[in-house]
């Protein structure tokens, strides 16, 4: 067994995802590399890598989430930018994650929207009862109706 | 701030949630990065050394898989200190192999049997589903000691 020397000791790596008609991870990552040239910023198809000491990265993500915030989202990510046990340039194919995070991404438009609902809300209208009254929601006859259809007929 | 334990431990978007709302998550990348960043023998990829499956013995018996007791090398410290958890049911992205498999039931067994608050959901499908997921994390957050203020 060799010794193993970490990079990067005592630092945060988060990604920030950017699924915005408005702003652009290359718009992002300059406002990134303006509010913090002490860090390390990684541009991505998706947004950004930040790497450095925890509380400039914190700072740092509160700034690029005020740029849109029901439209950027922020991951810890354990890895280091450009790690060669991660990235794919080294490995070929998809990033380790890579398959999650776009299953995640396919269905982020709907996080958009429920934030910016939120504002919209009634104060007595509480969600967590809605989300119970879903799942004691009794069969929808049109649902009942079709698993009628789908049974083959009995030929008894 | 509440240390909220997510599953999918990977997941994006609960990740970004509990932080939104002002509460520290606890994912999978908080135990990866602890031994990323810890010197010692070099075990790629995830510097898993054959002491973690020792370790996991604090959470799973001795004749489970040294796969699964290595995981929970991971994961395990991370539900200990959990004060609350947000689990998204139907997350098949968090399947893998059989070892990931194995270790996600557990994580899931022992979440509940901590007692400590639990908010099941499921993925959004629609619009509507969306404004419900983001306002019940934002009501359950708030609901914890603590409880932060969305931005």
């Amino acid at each position: 067994m060799k010794e193993y020397r970490p990079k990067y000791q005592g630092t945060h790596t988060v990604y920030v995802f950017v699924e915005s008609p408005d702003v652009t991870p290359q718009d992002l990552s300059l406002r990134a590399y303006e509010a913090a040239p002490d860090l390390m910023i990684k541009e991505t198809c998706f947004g950004l890598q930040i790497t450095g000491a925890p509380e400039r990265v914190a700072e740092v993500v509160a700034t690029l989430r005020a740029l849109d915030p029901s439209h950027i989202f922020v991951k810890d990510r354990g890895f280091p930018p450009g790690d060669p046990r991660r990235c794919r340039a080294n490995m070929g194919g998809a990033r380790p994650g890579f398959f999650g995070h776009e299953y995640e991404l396919s269905l982020i438009r709907f996080i958009s929207g429920g934030l910016e609902a939120l504002a919209r809300r009634e104060a007595g209208d509480s969600a967590l009862d809605a989300l119970e009254r879903k799942k004691k929601k009794p069969l929808d006859p049109d649902r009942l109706k079709t698993i009628f259809d789908a049974q083959e007929p009995s030929h008894g | 701030m509440a240390k909220i334990f997510i599953y999918p431990t990977t997941s994006l978007i609960l990740s970004d949630m509990v932080a939104r709302f002002g509460h520290e998550p606890l994912g999978a990348a908080l135990g990866i990065r602890e031994r990323i960043q810890t010197a010692g023998f070099d075990s790629p990829p995830l510097q898993v050394t054959p002491e973690e499956p020792k370790k996991g013995l604090r959470w799973a018996a001795v004749e489970v898989p040294s796969g699964v007791r290595g995981r929970m090398a991971i994961l395990g410290p991370l539900i200990d200190h959990a004060e609350a958890a947000i689990i998204i049911n139907d997350a098949d992205l968090a399947f893998g192999c059989m070892g990931c498999a194995r270790t996600n039931e557990l994580l899931l067994f022992l979440l509940r049997h901590r007692g400590i608050p639990v908010l099941d959901l499921t993925y959004p499908r629609s619009e509507e589903e969306g404004e419900i997921f983001v306002a019940a994390i934002r009501e359950f957050l708030e609901k914890l000691p603590k409880g932060g203020k969305a931005e």
